[in-house]
């Protein structure tokens, strides 16, 4: 026991070391980065880091600066201010070197139609400057993203999801440690999805990989973490298993029951295991709607209608309002937006839409508070979990 | 640069273009040595090159037409600009490619000497005269075709320049034509302005008046500079715009 907590202690240290001298953990940084086309800004003072071996998921709204802060980050374009590094190396004063790091799948998979895969990924091979061996490396690459039985053929003969497949390997090429992929389950189909969601994973396990999407269920599936962009600014910036404890642990409730409002309320405050009681302004006959939220953990509905059959007032409704990855998003992305409100419309309720909000909330605060502490938290996690298997 | 060198010149020979533009090429070329020197009985190939030139409003957007405008197009230009190869690797790369091609058939295109000098050494034969040169003179030739290289790289640097700004190859074209034509043509419109200025300036930039030293077999170091300069003028301008592009 002592040994392990010794051990901790010692690789927490090691870590940090590291860490200060020369950004051994960190390899993408992002400061503060801002792009201006004219007058329009598409990214507006985004910072985040990204770590060896993580997964994060880009994600926002069409337009919200995911491309344009993945082309910055591969040198595709510059920035108006700020800077990138991938690997340590900045990608404006050192792009050649930095480059060399990225392995970069843009929206529209670069693809020389009239090349067959073979030549294609020679081309990139040679392109990169790769000294890895070319026959095995190739074949390698060929098998992970499973085109062996395309690879003589025409790119223009191939069909959507083979191309993306052929783009896919063509960021692998020279097994880059950081790769870029800008959308990379767009027009595939449900069995090639996740083939790619697979993929990602695996990569995960040795490259730090940054995907952009707009599909949630893709991030929560492959991503450790989520940056959140809106309008070019990050809006929230938290761990995957965060965000879903955060919609999983909120357990509220909508009670419709009937009965005098001011006793039910106190009633219900002094039940235990509910944490927050709120009276809603709907009525229907003599029932009042209540917004209950209970504790972590605690599931309070049993012993709530018991408690009500007591007192004999009917619990006429109780419905369960569980959010999901994509109501959070869109609750983080509205309020981001105060200006759109109204182009959300009826999509929710009042009172859910509000837990969202809330949910929402924190999570945009837990970003705003904790920049470079939350990482290196992450970090020590890591080392910890780390140590603990060994 | 040596891997997008080699895409680009096998690129050529994937699509027809490559074939096209070495057929045209040299049929060109050998209809206007027929005509030039053996249909009017003469041993003078200045004029066979100066045709040539004519030749080229044709033949080199061709070559340069898709280059840039086609990468563009596909978003391919992402992949070249991503990767660890510097704007001036990439453009050069591309330039030296259609400048290969140029420059190869060019060289091929020479065959069309040898009857020329079979003819002359059959004349010599029977010539009772032998203080008079007859037959072709090869100095001047090579002063020719020295000239006509860099003349092509300058042509070929315009079009690459002017393929970069479009991802429209058809546009791309039309527009490398249409310099080239008024780049040629003016010399000739410009006998015709009286004003001695204007005229001398124009006499200055006009491209056809430089290769006429060529023609007579003189490598003026004036001529070769100026043709040069165009070539990395535009080669840089090209390179500049991808910087722009970048920075917009």
């Amino acid at each position: 026991m002592f040994k392990i907590i010794w051990y901790n202690i010692i690789s927490i240290s090691i870590f940090k070391t590291k860490n200060k001298k020369g950004n051994l953990l960190i390899m993408i940084k992002i400061d503060h980065l801002v792009k201006n086309y004219g007058s329009n800004c598409a990214v507006d003072d985004i910072s985040f880091e990204v770590g060896k071996g993580e997964i994060v998921g880009l994600l926002g709204p069409n337009g919200a600066g995911k491309s344009t802060t993945m082309n910055i980050l591969t040198g595709y374009l510059s920035s108006t201010s700020g800077s990138v590094s991938v690997a340590g190396l900045n990608v404006l004063d050192n792009p050649l070197e930095a480059k060399k790091h990225i392995g970069y799948l843009p929206e529209q998979p670069p693809l020389y139609l009239d090349m067959t895969v073979e030549e294609y990924l020679i081309f990139n091979y040679e392109l990169k400057g790769c000294k890895l061996n070319r026959t095995k490396h190739l074949e390698e690459i060929c098998e992970v993203v499973k085109i062996k039985d395309v690879y003589k053929r025409v790119i223009k003969n191939l069909s959507k999801g083979y191309r993306q497949r052929v783009g896919i390997a063509q960021a692998l090429i020279g097994s880059p440690e950081v790769i870029i992929f800008d959308e990379p389950t767009v027009g595939l189909d449900p069995k090639q999805i996740i083939e790619v969601r697979n993929l990602l994973r695996k990569l995960g396990r040795d490259h730090t990989v940054i995907l952009s999407t707009h599909i949630l269920q893709e991030v929560q599936a492959v991503c450790d973490r989520i940056v959140i962009i809106n309008k070019g600014k990050i809006v929230a910036d938290e761990k995957t298993e965060n965000i879903t404890r955060a919609v999983e642990s909120s357990r509220r409730f909508n009670a419709k029951i009937s009965g005098p409002q001011k006793e039910v309320l106190a009633m219900l405050r002094s039940q235990s295991g509910i944490v927050h009681v709120e009276a809603l302004p709907q009525r229907d006959g003599d029932a009042y709607s209540y917004l209950i939220e209970s504790d972590v953990g605690i599931d309070v509905r049993k012993s709530l209608f018991f408690a009500l059959a007591e007192k004999r007032w009917p619990l006429i409704g109780l419905e369960s309002m569980g959010m999901s990855l994509e109501d959070i998003f869109i609750a983080i992305v509205d309020q981001s937006s105060p200006k759109n409100r109204y182009e959300r419309g009826k999509r929710t309720r009042n009172v859910k839409a509000e837990a969202e909000q809330e949910i929402a909330k924190s999570i945009m605060s837990n970003t705003s508070k904790s920049g470079s502490a939350r990482f290196s938290a992450l970090f020590d996690e890591d080392n910890n979990s780390k140590e603990n298997d060994n | 640069m040596f891997a997008i060198y080699k895409k680009e010149l096998r690129s050529y020979f994937i699509n027809a273009i490559g074939y096209v533009f070495v057929g045209v090429f040299l049929a060109a070329a050998a209809i206007l040595c027929c005509y030039t020197t053996l249909g009017s009985q003469s041993y003078d190939a200045s004029s066979y090159f100066t045709m040539l030139i004519f030749a080229f409003i044709i033949l080199i957007p061709l070559l340069t037409m898709k280059l840039f405008a086609e990468e563009k197009k596909l978003r391919t230009e992402q992949l070249l600009l991503t990767a660890p190869v510097s704007i001036w690797e990439m453009v050069l790369g591309k330039f030296l490619a259609a400048f290969t091609l140029f420059t190869g058939c060019v060289l091929v295109s020479c065959i069309n000497f040898f009857p020329l000098y079979s003819y002359a050494r059959a004349e010599r034969a029977e010539a009772t005269y032998s203080e008079l040169h007859i037959g072709p003179v090869t100095a001047e030739i090579i002063s020719c075709l020295i000239g006509i290289i860099l003349l092509g790289a300058a042509f070929i640097s315009i079009g690459l320049f002017v393929s970069s700004l479009t991802e429209n190859q058809l546009a791309a074209a039309v527009v490398t034509v249409s310099i080239i034509f008024v780049m040629l043509i003016l010399d000739m419109v410009n006998k015709y302005i009286d004003v001695y200025a204007i005229r001398f300036v124009i006499s200055w930039i006009c491209v056809l008046s430089r290769f006429s030293n060529f023609t007579n077999g003189m490598l003026e170091f004036s001529s070769i500079l100026y043709y040069l300069s165009i070539t990395g003028v535009f080669l840089m301008l090209t390179v500049r715009i991808y910087d722009k592009r970048r920075w917009g």
